[in-house]
């Protein structure tokens, strides 16, 4: 059986890869995905934790990444939603351009 | 009450409906306005008689309760309007409305080429309205603003040809002149209106003309000892005397006569000028009202005598010398008569006792009101007709004329009270309408000419004219039995001769009827008779004379336009029938109209007093009215024979000729033909002084005012100056130096916020890092 | 170490890693299903059944079919040849290095490398359904209303300005 710090070091590594494609990349989708997998890395952390715990029938760990895997839909929805809106407008997707809030 | 007596508002209303309407024709639609207009008078004149016909049964109480209402009311202050029908408004009624309805005939005829036809119509349409509301209105402020009506109407129609500079400057003094006086009508009005807090006439005993509102204005004394009834009588008398045109303001009357010639015969001979008489007979109540302390006198010689006063018992004494009846010295028998009307129309029975005694004194003691009347009124009568005798222009000579007659008529109500004044103003409207609308026939006939000296010879081109104008003639000089203007200038003088305070009236007015004879035989006999001086003069030259007004109203195209232009001949020609006609209506009328007023038959006296109608034949042939007669008969006969000799027997040949009295007294007559010189005293006095009042006015506006108002502003500079300076330089740089740091911070700030999504995302990142290894240290710790 | 969590964490990470490097979008999403696929895998692993299997209906079924389509909405009128980082990646690539190091550090430094193996527990679905409808039914009703706010607020935001009522 895999020790639990295995799927620490994992997930922390799922969620350094995720945030380097949002810091580095320059397309709106591709900064998406590094979200997203960020969010996977913590359902990941979650579900470890969980199988590890004293009191796994609890279910609490589960709950919290349905719930989580729920919210992320719906971020991802809306998320994508604002992408294309912004595609629109600005006719790119090119986050370096966007700029309109500048102070 | 009558259907009439309530519905009197009717009578100028029609009228102005049509005015009204008229006005809202367009330029081409004549047959419209004249009809419109003409009938509005027709039933203006029809109703007017229904009213005359309602007074004709009243004998004694002869006023008709008057219809007030309320106008409006402000607090305790109320203003009432009204109207009122008593034999005074209805003969002026019947009067204006038929006169009025023969010139609106007339002028249908006279006008026909006039491009405003229209507008004229509407106009004439309006002043007759206006007039009608003089007359039947019961409360001064109604009549006031009636009157004021009048003269803008008066205003339009003599500047109705307002592109001749001369006729746009007549109108501007007619209304100017008149407005001197009105000031003094309405001061007049103001002063009556504080003391008795109405200005109702007739109000069922609490009008301004009735004994009560009349004894409170007679008992208080104001400046010079003058009671406020004559204060307030001499200030209306002032309207009286601008619209009526007594001297000193006499001026615009000829002036006028720029106007249209129907203008001239309807507002400035019969019916307009006459408001100014009118008004003094609608409120002579107050003109005759003799101060209280000459009450007091009066009544202490009452008790004395307890009787008849002293004046009264003397000329008792003269009437039993001559006669034993009832009527034998009209003006006396009247005076008595018209004291107890004022009385009769008392609510209540208490007053009457004292008030039959007090006005019973008063009735004797002659008003200082009524003083100034008889005075201006001989004056102008005499004065005017001085200038008449020096004057060529046809129009001129029978406004001066009318100028002379209203004199007359101020003088009769002065001495002899409201019967004599009306009766001369009615037979005068009659004939002197007559005069000028002959007059207009005459100058339409000889193509616009109106100086005298180029007419002549006119009878047998212009029969009818000269017949009907023959007949106005003589009914104003006067001459004997059959003409109306004799009977009521004989009433006038009779009552002047037994004037109490002087005969210095009676003898001007002698003298006016002298002058009055003369210089009507004179115009007459340069404008009918003699040979024909017209034609030797070119008749382009007569033509550029008149050039202006051909402008407007062409000559009548019953003359071929040949005849002009052929230059040294034409022929003049009678008037079409429908300016005839009226000629003839009037001529008719005054004839009779005389019969109405002899000594043996005041019938009209007795109607305008309200007493029965009496008659005596005998009365005619006492020495006291036929020795009035016969010198008023001689001093007729002496005015025409005078005419004649000089004008008539030696007619001038030619229009440059001198005229037989310049060449005997050039100097006097220079004067006279200058009128007096009245119009260059004004020039030299009141005009003079009105432009240097004008020209002192501006100095002081421009060097003075204009200063201060300078000086004001510069001040007010200099303290903005100063406070912008301040406000600038201390007050505004630290509050910028203030704003520039903030702003500094702020785009400071600013560049922090990039508003690109990945530099927040680096600091999350920054932070996150941070969080964990500051939890993750105090772990290992 | 066990060869499966192995392969099975090489697959994941290696996915992962071309998910966010790709230069070809369509590419990028595949490649992120591999990853999403791996993780649920894990899931499996971890006893996990019920989350490993939303795992795939939601992220693999539904998550990455969306991304799919925005990127084909969005591609288009880009010209090929340009860079695909942005201006600042060396500085996002350090704090990701620098994030990615201190969550090593945490998860050495932390008493977990010595977490004891407990026995496998197995929730059954049914279990999980008791527990939605008692103790999280207001956690679920919110999260319901929130997946519907989100989903119309998603559709008003993409749609045409010209049809929308704005």
């Amino acid at each position: 059986m895999t020790p639990l710090h295995q799927y620490l070091f994992l997930s922390a590594l799922l969620f350094g890869v995720g945030l380097a494609g949002a810091l580095t990349r320059r397309n709106a989708i591709i900064v998406l995905i590094g979200i997203e997998l960020m969010l996977n890395a913590a359902n990941l952390n979650f579900i470890a934790f969980w199988r590890f715990s004293r009191h796994p029938e609890l279910a609490t760990g589960l709950m919290f990444v349905l719930f989580s895997i729920g919210i992320a839909a719906a971020e991802a929805a809306v998320g994508l939603a604002l992408i294309i809106a912004i595609y629109r407008h600005y006719r790119t997707a090119n986050l370096d351009q966007f700029d309109s809030m500048k102070g | 009450m009558a259907w009439i007596t309530q519905n009197l508002w009717l009578i100028p209303a029609l009228p102005l409906l049509a005015a009204g309407l008229s006005s809202l024709a367009k330029q081409r639609q004549r047959a419209f306005a004249a009809s419109l207009a003409i009938g509005s008078m027709v039933a203006a004149f029809l109703l007017s008689c229904a009213a005359f016909v309602t007074t004709l049964g009243h004998a004694g109480t002869f006023r008709e309760p008057p219809v007030n209402f309320l106008w409006f009311q402000l607090g305790e202050t109320t203003l009432q309007l009204g109207w009122v029908l008593d034999p005074l408004a209805a003969v002026m009624l019947v009067m204006v409305s038929f006169v009025g309805l023969l010139i609106f005939i007339y002028s249908v005829g006279y006008m026909a080429h006039d491009e405003n036809f229209t507008r004229f119509f509407c106009f004439l349409a309006l002043f007759a309205a206006a007039m009608l509301g003089v007359v039947i209105s019961n409360s001064l402020l109604l009549l006031f603003v009636c009157w004021e009506l009048v003269g803008f109407t008066s205003y339009m129609l003599i500047g109705f040809w307002y592109h001749k500079p001369s006729a746009a400057a007549a109108a501007k003094k007619a209304f100017i002149t008149t407005r001197i006086g009105d000031i003094g009508f309405f001061l007049g009005m103001l002063w009556l209106y504080s003391e008795t807090g109405t200005l109702l006439f007739y109000d069922g005993g609490q009008g301004c003309l009735e004994q009560s509102a009349l004894t409170k204005l007679a008992a208080q004394t104001t400046m010079l000892g003058m009671a406020a009834s004559t204060g307030i009588s001499l200030l209306i008398f002032c309207g009286a005397m601008g619209k009526s045109g007594q001297v000193p303001l006499h001026v615009w009357l000829p002036d006028a006569m720029e106007g249209p010639t129907p203008v001239s015969a309807l507002i400035h001979a019969a019916t307009m000028v006459a408001a100014g008489v009118f008004l003094v007979a609608r409120v002579y109540p107050l003109m005759e009202t003799v101060p209280a302390n000459a009450t007091v006198a009066a009544q202490t010689a009452e008790t004395l005598t307890p009787a008849l006063s002293l004046s009264e018992r003397e000329r008792e004494k003269q009437i039993s010398a001559s006669d034993e009846s009832i009527r034998v010295e009209p003006s006396a028998v009247r005076k008595i008569a018209d004291a107890p009307q004022n009385v009769l129309s008392l609510p209540a029975g208490e007053g009457r006792g004292e008030g039959e005694g007090q006005e019973h004194a008063a009735a004797h003691a002659v008003s200082t009101a009524l003083k100034l009347v008889t005075w201006i009124g001989a004056i102008t009568a005499a004065f005017a007709a001085l200038i008449a005798v020096a004057q060529t222009d046809i129009k001129r000579i029978l406004a001066y004329s009318t100028v002379s007659q209203l004199g007359y008529m101020m003088m009769g109500l002065g001495v002899g009270g409201v019967a004599v004044g009306m009766f001369h103003l009615i037979t005068h409207a009659f004939f002197k309408a007559l005069l000028f609308l002959g007059a207009g026939s005459v100058i339409h006939g000889c193509h616009d000419e109106q100086d005298i000296r180029r007419m002549g010879g006119l009878k047998p081109f212009l029969p009818v004219t000269f017949g009907t104008y023959a007949v106005g003639m003589m009914a104003l000089a006067g001459v004997p039995v059959f003409f109306a203007g004799f009977w009521s200038k004989d009433d006038i003088l009779h009552n002047a001769a037994h004037w109490p305070v002087s005969s210095g009236p009676f003898w001007l007015g002698v003298f006016g009827a002298l002058l009055t004879a003369f210089y009507m035989t004179r115009q007459v006999c340069y404008v009918f008779f003699g040979q024909r001086r017209a034609g030797i003069l070119p008749a382009r030259h007569a033509h550029d004379e008149r050039s202006s007004k051909v402008h407007s109203s062409v000559p009548s195209s019953s003359h071929p336009p040949g005849g002009q232009a052929g230059g040294l001949s034409y022929d003049p020609h009678e008037s079409p029938p429908v300016m005839t006609t009226p000629l003839v209506v009037l001529a008719v009328f005054a004839v009779v109209l005389g019969f109405f007023g002899t000594p043996a038959w005041p019938w009209f006296q007795d109607y305008i007093s309200g007493h029965p109608a009496t008659g005596d034949l005998s009365k005619l042939f006492e020495w006291e009215t036929s020795s009035i007669m016969l010198l008023s008969t001689i001093v007729v006969a002496l005015g025409l024979s005078a005419g004649w000799w000089l004008y008539g027997r030696l007619p001038s040949a030619t229009p440059e000729d001198l005229d037989p009295l310049e060449r005997m007294r050039p100097s006097v007559f220079q004067v006279l033909r200058g009128k007096f010189y009245v119009d260059e005293l004004y020039e030299a006095t009141v005009i003079r002084f009105n432009a240097w009042t004008a020209w002192l006015s501006d100095g002081l506006d421009r060097v003075l005012w204009d200063g201060v108002v300078r000086g004001v502003s510069y001040l007010v500079l200099g303290f903005s100056w100063i406070s912008r300076f301040i406000d600038e330089y201390l007050v505004n740089l630290g509050f910028d130096k203030g704003c520039d740091g903030i702003r500094g911070g702020g785009k400071l700030a600013a560049a922090w916020q990039t508003g690109q999504v990945q530099p927040y995302l680096r600091v999350i990142g920054l932070a996150l890092a941070a969080l964990v290894l500051l939890l993750s240290w105090g772990r290992v710790q | 170490m066990d060869p499966v969590f192995a392969f099975l964490a090489l697959l994941t990470t290696a996915g992962a890693v071309a998910a966010v490097s790709l230069r070809n979008l369509v590419h990028c999403a595949l490649c992120l299903v591999v990853a999403f696929a791996g993780l649920a895998a894990l899931y499996l692993q971890l006893n996990a059944q019920f989350i490993g299997f939303a795992q795939i209906l939601v992220y693999v079924g539904a998550v990455a079919i969306l991304i799919v389509f925005a990127i084909l909405l969005t591609r288009g009128s880009e010209p090929g040849n340009q860079p695909i980082l942005s201006s600042s990646w060396q500085a996002g690539l350090g704090v990701a290095v620098l994030v990615l190091g201190a969550l090593g550090v945490a998860v050495a430094s932390s008493f977990v490398r010595y977490y004891p193996v407990s026995p496998a527990p197995q929730p059954t679905v049914r279990e999980l359904g008791e527990q939605l409808m008692t103790n999280y039914v207001l956690p679920l009703e919110v999260i319901g209303l929130l997946l519907t706010a989100a989903m119309i607020g998603a559709v008003i935001i993409a749609m045409h300005e010209k049809q929308g009522p704005r």
